[in-house]
């Protein structure tokens, strides 16, 4: 379980449920090292701000977590975290290894408008 | 423009930053740390702190959160920024904007912005940062196994970590744009007794190049001037560190190096401002230093508030 004060996602299920029953979500995949962390950081500070997305994470090696590993969006992917955006069930954006809050406030701003 | 006062205004809000935001709150001052970024600075990057006396050992990221709550508990306010847009640091009453619409005033400052990885700043890098850049081997070493990558650094980090990623590349180019390493010499002649590293030294990376992922870079020989198409799964770089202090550059002293130079009471060379953590101009970057120097700096700004308050009571 990762040491954070997000949502975690344990299982497949668990993932399918939670992006389809939400419309904008965003899921970190990752481990504790210096470039996730930032990333569950910045989350735990925008998840108040961004009510209208619902923030998560999962651990990268767990077997499941072969749901964001293998995505085809995460192809060419080489760094940690892999951090996905999904719109209804779909990945809208995907980005490899370590993202600023700014980044991750534009990305969100982006596809996410209220 | 809304203009709030506090006693004493802190720039940072890592180690540094927070260990000033107690001392000061709990000195009963009126203290706001205006923070970039994520609170707690690179302190949150640290997986494991084992060298923080009197706590076992914990990650940095729940060390930070800790120092945060300390310092709001105590009445400090913490506010995130996206950056400062203009400063009076050198006026009796000093004066911070951060946007069209708010500014912020104070008796004191504490300059504690800490620093970060240095990057190339060539063609490419940011484009495939995570597709084939890397600036964290423990993070995305196990990507690169079987793989040819280059290292770029001549210091001991660099030459640490191109042996670590050496269990699983399959083959490492390391290049230092000097004739001769920064490091340590066990740390160079592990590497060069490393059958798995080829060094180049006096080359650079000039760009990356690739689709998908990272492919190649382009790499330059500054003895010949002569440019060459290398390809490579991955590049790992290790440069060094720089302060962020470009927000202060030509308004406020600074080294060559971009650090504020400080006295022993982490007074700088202007009246009333002081600093603290990896910022200032020293050889050694610790949380228990940036924390030391923060309390410093925090004692050293209430008792030039405290002799001020007095002074116009007179
Ligand atoms: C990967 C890694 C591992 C480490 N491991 C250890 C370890 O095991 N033990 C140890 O003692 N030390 C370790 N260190 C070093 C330690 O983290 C630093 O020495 C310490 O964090 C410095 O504290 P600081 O407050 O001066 O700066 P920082 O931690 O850099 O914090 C500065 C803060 O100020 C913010 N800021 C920057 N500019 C501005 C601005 N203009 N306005 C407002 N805010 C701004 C930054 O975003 C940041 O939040 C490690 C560092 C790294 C990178």
């Amino acid at each position: 379980m990762l040491d954070t004060n997000l949502k975690h996602i344990d299982s497949a299920d668990a993932w399918q449920q939670f992006i389809s029953e939400n419309e904008n979500t965003m899921i970190c995949c990752g481990r504790m090292g210096p470039m996730c962390i930032p990333v569950y950081a910045a989350m735990e500070d925008l998840e108040g701000e961004y009510e209208h997305v619902k923030f998560a994470d999962m651990e990268f090696d767990h077997p499941e977590a072969h749901v964001i590993r293998n995505a085809p969006e995460a192809r060419g992917f080489m760094g940690l975290p892999f951090t996905m955006y999904y719109k209804n069930g779909k990945v809208v954006k995907a980005t490899s290894s370590i993202q600023s809050e700014e980044q991750i406030r534009e990305i969100l701003d982006a596809e996410f408008a209220k | 423009m809304y203009t709030e006062h506090f006693d004493v205004i802190v720039i940072g809000g890592g180690p540094a930053g927070l260990a000033a935001g107690i001392y000061l709150s709990r000195s009963k001052l009126s203290t706001l740390v205006l923070n970039s970024g994520t609170v707690g600075g690179q302190l949150i990057l640290t997986h494991e702190i084992a060298n923080y006396p009197g706590v076992e050992s914990t990650s940095g990221y729940s060390l930070a959160r800790t120092m945060k709550k300390q310092a709001t508990s105590f009445g400090a306010k913490i506010k995130t920024i996206k950056g400062i847009e203009e400063m009076d640091l050198k006026s009796d009453m000093k004066r911070i904007r951060i946007s069209d619409e708010q500014e912020y005033t104070a008796h004191a400052v504490i300059l504690a912005p800490g620093g970060n990885p240095r990057t190339l700043g060539v063609e490419g890098e940011t484009e495939f940062k995570g597709r084939g850049v890397s600036y964290c081997a423990t993070c995305d070493g196990e990507f690169f196994t079987d793989k040819e990558i280059v290292v770029v650094g001549g210091g001991n980090s660099a030459l640490e970590e191109a042996v670590s990623l050496s269990k699983f590349a399959s083959k490492i180019t390391l290049l230092h744009q000097f004739d001769h390493f920064q490091a340590f010499q066990h740390a160079v002649e592990e590497v060069k007794q490393n059958e798995k590293i080829n060094i180049r030294l006096e080359h650079v990376i000039e760009s990356f190049y690739g689709e998908e992922s990272l492919k190649g870079v382009k790499i330059k020989n500054l003895k010949t001037g002569e440019v060459e198409d290398f390809a490579t799964d991955g590049a790992f770089i290790f440069i060094g560190y720089v302060p962020n202090t470009e927000f202060l550059q030509g308004c406020f002293p600074l080294n060559d190096r971009g650090e504020i130079p400080v006295d022993a009471n982490m007074n700088t060379e202007v009246k009333g401002v002081f600093a603290a953590g990896d910022c200032i101009a020293k050889k050694y970057r610790q949380v228990t230093m940036a924390v030391g120097e923060a309390t410093a700096a925090a004692l050293s700004a209430a008792e030039y508030v405290h002799n001020l308050k007095q002074d116009k009571k007179q």
